[in-house]
């Protein structure tokens, strides 16, 4: 039975903003207001318009009610749009800011990471930023100093350490920053997309640095926009939206409400009246839906289990060769490929008056991590006739756990790629006798030996 | 169930000092201070030259302009020993008070980054510029030994005025600090307000030059009674004005607690209007 590490109650953040116009920055302006403010109540009495009845205030709730409970060893992601209040809460947790309502319980010491590089001095050499940086983080001299050469080699700046920093390359700076950081031993982590910079080895280092801290049975808060980022590393997630909390519970059915909250596409998409489906003269599209394995409707696919996606239409007039294909792409609308109808009993048959489901099935450890969209089509062959192309239809998210066989194999990085099939790779040894001398004379030389004797 | 380390909710107290949180921080100042002694001198040429050329210069111009053209009388000692002894003081006061007064907004970054206790950035203010004192004494020493003046045993009461110096530019940057992170043209105010606290202390001039009418009001003026106290304690003046410094001490208290709740009670703003 775990404690409990944080628990949040009903917290609430306001911001008073004021309007444009009425802001004062400066005592001079205040005070400037303040007697213009007078002026105008002597000079101009009731029945002035100019400031009644207009709030100079607007107020707005970052955070509103929010209440959740995690547990000592958790790995909790928190997602949303930009603007859902993340930021806000990771601040009032990280004691930076105060709720103006509500309360939470902290169980241990927090270490927050909402910045890499919090308090680095271009001046200062790399040796004196890990101090003062680690000092700031909340770690003792002590503690710095044991962990100090740790930290360098992660960072692989050792012949570097003691230039002043304004003379790093970016790429220097920014792993120097996470080296001191993740060298941070609290008892609960808050991480702010830190994982966003570097290079896709950098980025390597810190999701498993992230994944050792998790296994170490620390409690972690991480909020990212990268959505494998979250299935990979959270058992549970938080999805907040405009300050409050709209779902939790474990990642994936998170991140799949979000994803579909966001996009008003789902696995499923139906048109229930005929006169509304979507198509031309000759076929009319009633349905696209995406199932797993076992047949249900999924909106989240194991990388490596196939997926198959179907489309339900009408064909209303008969005699038409017809070509269904369905286009898979990515977040970024690139195209992964299209799939084509090759089904034997249909190819090039003229198709009587009816309803059809044409499904497709696509091998697991091809796609790649990520949200794969789903666009259906269908044209006429000879002539062609465009029936319907409707892409941005379904969506599902492609996951992959830890654990299991997939293109993968023990690599924790990136792997980037619209596609990320598992392929087969031998290795050929050829014993080389040659070598093999060659590597026991070099061996020899090092090591002072009885004369050897001579073959 | 087990109690929490800590709670966060909205904090309605009208004072709240968080002692154990600054214990706990306490070698974060350490670093602080650390960071901006070593920042001050990286890439200079003078490096510690600076700390001895402000009060020696300031020293040669008051002997000329006060000392010599408007005549003003040095309590029977050579003017520009009487001048230094109070510019070693003065110029670690208006120099702590100008680096405080601006800390939190110079450390932007910090304050919507990190948790710690905020109060750390005026202390670590008002700390660093100790270390002048170092190298600004050894000049004072040098010209001690030039006029043939010897120190006596009040010597060692120095450490008490110096803390009294210390006190009071915290106390007021405690204040100013706090306004500046809302109101950023308080910057702005500081190097005038030194300008004329040098004027309300008896740095360029004896105490015994201000009128007897308006002693009380003087000395209302913590700086007053450091500079007495160095005087004092370097050159062996006859009788200090004690009277002169018991106000300036008990001003220096009262500024400070009242500094430490405006503080804390702006702290927890400090994220968000920054």
């Amino acid at each position: 039975m775990s404690d409990l590490a944080i628990r949040v109650e009903e917290l609430s953040k306001r911001y008073t903003i004021r309007l444009p116009g009425s802001q004062h920055d400066t005592l001079r302006d205040t005070l400037a207001d303040l007697g213009s403010r007078l002026f105008k109540r002597t000079w101009q009495p009731s029945g002035s318009t100019s400031e009644r009845g207009h709030s100079k205030f607007d107020q707005f709730w970052a955070l509103k009610d929010v209440s959740f409970e995690i547990k000592q060893g958790e790995v909790v992601g928190i997602i949303g749009r930009n603007g859902a209040g993340k930021s806000t809460l990771l601040k009032i947790l990280s004691r930076i800011t105060m709720p103006t309502e509500g309360r939470a319980e902290i169980h241990g010491r927090v270490g927050s990471l909402l910045e890499v590089g919090t308090g680095f001095h271009p001046d200062l050499t790399g040796r004196e930023n890990i101090y003062f940086n680690g000092a700031i983080l909340g770690m003792k001299g002590a503690e710095i100093s044991r962990k100090f050469d740790e930290i360098v080699s992660f960072a692989e700046i050792d012949k570097f350490v003691d230039m002043p920093v304004k003379r790093y390359s970016s790429g220097m700076y920014v792993r120097l920053a996470f080296a001191v950081a993740a060298h941070l031993e609290p008892e609960i982590l808050i991480v702010d997309e830190v994982l966003a910079v570097g290079d896709g080895l950098f980025q390597k280092k810190c999701l498993s640095k992230m994944q050792d801290v998790g296994q170490q049975g620390r409690t972690v808060l991480f909020v990212s926009h990268s959505m494998p980022a979250i299935t990979r590393l959270c058992e549970h997630a938080i999805l907040l939206d405009s300050g409050t909390v709209v779902k939790k519970g474990p990642s994936h059915d998170v991140v799949s409400t979000y994803l579909t909250a966001g996009l008003g596409t789902t696995a499923i998409r139906e048109w229930t009246d005929p006169a509304r489906a979507p198509g031309g003269e000759i076929a009319r599209l009633r349905a696209v839906r995406v199932r797993e394995q076992g047949g249900r409707i999924a909106d989240t696919i194991d990388i490596r289990e196939p997926v198959s996606v179907e489309m339900e239409y009408d064909v209303l007039k008969p005699g038409y060769m017809l070509m269904p294909y369905f286009q898979f792409y990515n977040e970024e609308g690139v195209v992964a490929f299209s799939a084509h109808d090759l089904d034997p009993n249909w190819r090039r048959r003229p198709r009587p008056v009816g309803r059809y489901v044409s499904r497709v099935q696509v091998p697991g450890n091809l796609l790649s991590e990520g949200t794969m969209f789903v666009g259906a089509c269908l044209d006429t062959i000879d002539p062609v006739i465009v029936q319907f192309y409707l892409l941005d239809l379904v969506a599902f998210q492609v996951i992959e756990k830890q654990h299991g066989e997939s293109a993968r194999g023990d690599y924790a990085g990136k792997m980037g790629g619209i596609v990320r099939p598992l392929l087969n790779w031998t290795t050929q040894f050829i014993p080389d006798s040659h070598l093999e001398t060659d590597a026991s004379r070099a061996q020899a030389d090092a090591e002072p030996q009885a004369p050897s004797v001579r073959s | 169930m087990k109690a929490p380390s800590h709670v966060i909710q909205p904090d309605t107290s009208l004072f709240h000092l968080d002692l154990p949180a600054l214990w706990h921080y306490r070698e974060l100042l350490y670093f602080l201070v650390w960071r901006d002694i070593k920042v001050r001198y990286k890439q200079t040429v003078l490096g510690v030259g600076w700390a001895i050329i402000q009060p020696l210069m300031m020293m040669v111009v008051f002997t000329l302009v006060f000392g010599r053209f408007a005549k003003i009388p040095s309590d029977g000692l050579p003017y520009p020993i009487f001048a230094f002894a109070a510019l070693l003081p003065w110029t670690y006061f208006s120099e702590a008070l100008s680096r405080a007064s601006i800390s939190v907004v110079n450390e932007t970054n910090l304050v919507q980054k990190i948790y710690f206790p905020r109060l750390l950035l005026p202390i670590s203010g008002v700390v660093t510029p100790l270390v002048d004192f170092v190298p600004a004494f050894g000049v004072f020493l040098v010209m001690m030994i030039w006029y043939g003046m010897l120190p006596s045993w009040s010597v060692f009461a120095l450490p008490i005025f110096v803390l009294i110096a210390l006190l009071t530019a915290l106390s007021v940057s405690l204040w100013l600090s706090a306004l500046n992170v809302k109101y950023r043209d308080v910057k702005h105010t500081i190097p005038f307000l030194v300008q004329l606290w040098l004027y309300a202390s008896p740095v360029v001039y004896p105490i015994s030059l201000v009128p007897q009418e308006w002693r009380v009001l003087y000395s209302l003026n913590p700086m007053a009674g450091v500079v007495e106290g160095f005087r004092w304690a370097l050159l062996n003046k006859e009788s200090p004005d004690f009277a002169v410094m018991a106000v300036s001490a008990s001003v220096v208290v009262a500024l400070l607690v009242g500094g430490l709740v405006f503080f804390n009670r702006m702290e927890q703003t400090f994220a968000d209007v920054i």
